[in-house]
């Protein structure tokens, strides 16, 4: 038996649903394509390729850095919440790490839906308060020489991170390589290591 | 470990494995609803941003603590906001349309449980 506050907003739910779709503002199928596509097609394996690609073929690399969402879009990357993108890269005297201070806007086509704790008011407060604090609970260590940037993501800009290709990877094509680009990696509160990855 | 002050209980950790997209149906049917509308021209994405954000703070003022599993809770409440505000439907009429779904919870009527198979061959 589900809870009652469940039962109550579930039901909320279902009646501005069949309202909205009683006046033909919206269509039933249209809302089970986009449930669809938001359960299994969209995620931060989509970022992953954009990245692996990025650190593979540097012309490419210099169109994401330049003008993101044009570069994104030519690997099929485009919609809601992807309609201005810019790359921040990191390197060995820089990492980057987005949050977005009001609310939970987050690039959807590259990486999905965001996790729960990225749309939670500790991480959105503290991402900005105390940054390292937040990367060290990340198990991210960085050198204290190295600068941290963080990027507020708004309903107008989304960030993602360029994270630096592992050491050790050379021989790697794309394919491979994007399976060693996990999500928070591209939240820049990760980093891609030679054996990390995960991002599905 | 996280420390104390770090990912509230109940959270998934930082990193950790996947989490599904949406933990209940009704989430995910919020959450299409709200991009449907903005893909058919109802409403822009900052118009989106501006009412949810306005119901997030709102749900701090009022004491909650916003950790994430509320969300879709917040995100509901603005989808009605901006359904009223750009006078998709009225007020009246979703109340009325609440209390018709009340009374008519899904597939009570039209689906009637039966416990024999319905077709042997």
């Amino acid at each position: 038996m589900p809870a009652p506050h469940t039962d109550d907003i579930a039901l909320r739910v279902r009646a501005i649903e069949s309202l909205l779709v009683e006046k033909g503002l919206v269509q039933p199928a249209a809302l089970a394509a986009i449930v669809e596509t938001y359960e299994t097609k969209i995620g931060p394996h989509n970022g992953a390729q954009v990245v692996a690609r990025a650190w593979t073929d540097p012309a490419f690399k210099a169109r994401l850095l330049s003008d993101a969402t044009a570069a994104i879009a030519e690997l099929g990357f485009s919609g809601v919440q992807g309609e201005d993108m810019v790359v921040v890269e990191n390197t060995p005297t820089v990492h980057n790490m987005v949050v977005c201070t009001l609310c939970s806007c987050y690039p959807w086509p590259t990486l999905g839906l965001p996790p729960n704790w990225y749309k939670s008011a500790p991480y959105r407060a503290r991402a900005v308060i105390d940054p390292r604090g937040v990367l060290t609970e990340f198990g991210v260590e960085l050198p204290p020489e190295k600068e941290v940037r963080v990027w507020d993501s708004n309903a107008e800009l989304r960030y993602l991170v360029l994270p630096e290709r592992p050491a050790g990877t050379e021989g790697m094509d794309a394919a491979a390589l994007a399976a060693l680009v996990s999500r928070d990696a591209m939240i820049g509160t990760g980093v891609a290591t030679s054996s990390s990855g995960a991002a599905r | 470990m996280l420390p104390e002050t770090g990912w509230p209980s109940g959270m998934a950790p930082p990193g950790g494995g996947p989490s599904p997209v949406f933990r209940e149906p009704w989430e995910a049917q919020a959450f299409a609803l709200v991009v449907a509308l903005h893909q058919a021209g109802h409403f822009t994405w900052p118009e989106w941003v501006a009412t949810i954000s306005a119901e997030i703070r709102q749900a701090q003022a009022d004491g909650d603590p916003d950790l994430g599993p509320t969300y879709y809770r917040h995100w509901l409440a603005a989808l009605e906001k901006i359904v009223l505000a750009k006078t998709l439907a009225g007020n009246s009429e979703l109340r009325l349309r609440r209390m018709e779904c009340a009374a008519n919870p899904p597939g009570k009527h039209d689906h009637p449980a039966r416990r024999e198979p319905i077709r042997v061959v």
